[in-house]
């Protein structure tokens, strides 16, 4: 039998081209929940398993809570997505093509985070990102092919830095590994104390480069606010709340080396200096969007900042809240696409000035994008209070630094609060489109919920288990 | 291996043509021949991928060789080709930087990637690290190229000599594992975007392959 680790890959592939042949809009969107829910399931079984390698992928206290976070999130997003996609107005070509892309895109985002081999990873990403080009080009719209085209080419040169940087490293590390390990990160962090440490530097400043590109980092950003804003809504979901966190995690993996070679340099302060412009530009850029998806699009990059700024901090600490920033934003903010996208199919506009009083006239799509809206902005009891309250605690030894991101973090707190206001409370806006029939709405707003429930439990009350693993994954992080 | 062995010398003489096509790729005005300096160069490429295979005696470089030769030799050149004739594009390209300062920048960024990499990597063989150097400098001006050209066909050339560099950067380093399961999927990664070319047409709705009117159709313009 094929191991756990494979099977979870090799599974939604498979789903991917049974759902291609699949032209019906109905059984194509069961047959994605269907497929879905069994990658969930897997990811669950692969959580009870004990830590291994196995050929190229390798599971340790880093990667299987995002494993579990993906299958989560997926499951969702499919739930979601099978209640609203008939609002895409679709062909039968188009459900094949989705249906397909996303679980193409579900296998490579989980091989992405389970790979060993950085090679292996490389290739994981490149898929993932073949597949989501491919989504956010689906409507055909201008609008549409040019987000897709600036998304395709700038993570194009994004991807292409990578692998230069992924073979430089290989140099580095290539007198001390035979060729069958050369790429593994495992192997890689036993010998990065004796590579040559110059090399290693020059290795670390593509992959940072190449990956920081993918995970939205400011000046590299550019991309992301209309690749979130011009696809179909379940792809924002999943890709802001499960991409964004595989190239994080690649970076942070090559952090993770480089730092382990006291000659090297030192990579804190990159990902410091990158993440605190992220946070400052984003907060300033969050007070000039009109179009809600963008709004929250540059909200994940805020997000993103305030995660690399705890990962360039280092140490255990300022690690684990990187870490439960990662996770809660996964679960909040595909939280809030999934609000603000039903919003934007009910009043036919995703402009902010379009969409208002939600919580009138609909009380559980408005009260859950509020809830979700004040979740993303670090409110308490969800998980991302925890994990800012983190960060501060860590980072309050180095107060010249602290202060910017508290500035900026609170710069965007007002952004959001006032765009909370606009969405949720003020006059309302007429509908454009009628209520979906009987389950399909309850549906559509159940996963928003559902996340929220999950970020809220994690941030009152994190099972020991899980808690204890997240600890592991910020020492190995180092 | 070191100056004077035909190995050293054949593989310096390749990457080295390798870079000189990308300096000829910018100097190019009319789209027709930036085209067919890209094939120069993937034909190039092709030969030093071979040349690689042959020296370290890795069989499964051959692959990489001959997939460089076919697909950016002849296929992708033939369909851009193709894709100006077809949508009787404006056959001039549209610089955002003039060649001679272009030229200047590309020489100053081959001199930053030889600072760059040479003191890096001082433990590595002189073939390996020079190699590298090329490679590097390729990417920098693939890099340039993007930057440098208004015209979306241009661009696209850009990014693809800047894959051309990466290959030669993954075929020098002699035991890369899995080289050709990376080369192969950098070059998927290519002909995606040129189909993305074809896909999205730009023309068709743009009315021109100059990016500088996508941005119309930017964000929250409209």
């Amino acid at each position: 039998m094929m191991p756990l680790q494979w099977a979870i890959v090799f599974f939604p592939w498979a789903g991917a081209l049974a759902l291609a042949a699949v032209p019906n809009l109905r059984h194509a969107t069961l047959g994605n929940i269907a497929v879905s829910t069994g990658t969930f399931l897997l990811a669950v079984a692969l959580a009870m398993q004990p830590f291994g390698q196995q050929g190229w992928t390798h599971t340790d206290a880093l990667n299987l809570p995002f494993v579990l976070v993906t299958g989560f999130v997926g499951l969702t997003t499919a739930v979601f997505s099978a209640a609203t996609l008939d609002q895409e107005g679709f062909d039968h070509w188009r459900i094949r093509a989705y249906h397909a892309a996303y679980q193409i895109f579900m296998g490579a985002q989980l091989l992405a985070l389970l790979a060993d081999n950085l090679g292996v990873m490389w290739v994981a990403i490149e898929i993932a990102t073949l597949a989501t080009v491919s989504m956010v080009a689906v409507h055909r719209t201008p609008a549409a092919f040019e987000a897709a085209w600036k998304f395709f080419i700038l993570c194009g040169v994004g991807i292409a830095l990578a692998l230069f940087g992924t073979i430089v490293l290989y140099l580095a590390a290539q007198p001390l590994l035979n060729a069958e390990t050369g790429l593994s990160w495992v192997a890689l962090m036993e010998v990065a104390a004796r590579c040559e440490p110059a090399t290693l530097s020059l290795a670390f400043a593509f992959l940072l480069l190449g990956y920081g590109t993918k995970a939205g980092l400011v000046p590299l950003h550019s991309w992301l606010p209309d690749a979130h804003a011009e696809g179909p809504v379940p792809i924002s979901a999943v890709l802001s709340g499960l991409l964004l966190n595989a190239a994080m995690l690649a970076v942070l993996r090559a952090k993770a080396i480089v730092g382990a070679n006291p000659d090297a340099v030192t990579p804190g302060p990159f990902l410091l200096a990158l993440g605190l412009a992220s946070v400052l530009l984003a907060s300033l850029a969050l007070w000039r969007r009109g179009d809600a998806r963008r709004f929250f699009a540059w909200s994940s990059i805020e997000h993103m900042g305030i995660a690399a700024f705890a990962f360039g901090l280092g140490g255990p600490a300022a690690n684990l809240a990187g870490l439960l920033h990662l996770i809660g934003h996964s679960l909040v903010k595909s939280a809030v696409f999934f609000g603000v996208g039903r919003a934007a199919q009910v009043k036919g506009s995703q402009k902010i000035a379009d969409i208002g009083g939600l919580v009138a006239t609909h009380p559980a799509l408005g009260w859950g994008l509020a809830i979700a809206i004040a979740a993303i902005a670090g409110m308490p009891p969800f998980l991302l209070f925890a994990s800012e309250f983190r960060l501060f605690t860590a980072a309050a030894e180095i107060p010249w630094l602290a202060l910017p991101l508290a500035i900026g973090m609170v710069v965007a707190l007002a952004a959001l609060v006032t765009v909370l206001q606009a969405l949720c409370f003020g006059p309302p806006t007429p509908d454009a489109a009628g209520a979906l029939d009987g389950w399909r709405e309850a549906a559509a707003a159940a996963p928003l919920w559902l996340h929220l429930a999950v970020a809220a439990a994690l941030g009152i009350a994190m099972p020991a288990g899980l808690a204890a693993m997240l600890m592991a994954a910020a020492r190995v992080a180092g | 291996m070191r100056f004077g062995q035909i190995t050293y010398d054949l593989s310096h003489l390749l990457g080295g043509a390798v870079l000189l096509l990308s300096f000829v790729l910018l100097y190019q005005r009319r789209i027709g021949a930036v085209i067919n300096a890209f094939a120069m160069q993937g034909t190039l490429l092709a030969l030093a991928a071979a040349w690689a295979a042959h020296a370290q005696g890795v069989r499964g470089l051959y692959l990489t060789a001959l997939l460089a030769f076919v697909v950016k030799g002849v296929l992708i050149p033939l369909a851009l080709h193709r894709l100006v004739r077809q949508l009787n594009l404006h056959r001039t390209v549209e610089t955002a930087l003039g060649v001679g300062p272009s030229m200047i920048a590309g020489v100053a960024l081959v001199g930053l990637s030889i600072l760059a990499v040479l003191p890096a990597t001082e433990a590595v063989s002189a073939l390996t690290r020079e190699n590298l150097a090329f490679a590097l400098s390729v990417v920098l001006l693939g890099m340039l190229m993007m930057i440098t050209r208004r015209n979306a066909i241009s661009q696209v050339i850009g990014l693809l000599s800047l894959e051309n560099g990466l290959i030669l950067a993954a075929v020098g380093v002699a035991g890369m594992p899995l080289v050709v399961e990376l080369s192969t999927m950098a070059l998927v990664l290519m002909v995606a975007i040129v189909a993305g070319v074809f896909a999205f047409q730009i023309r068709e709705r743009f009315d021109t392959l100059d990016t500088g009117s996508l941005e119309e159709h930017r964000g929250e313009r409209r």
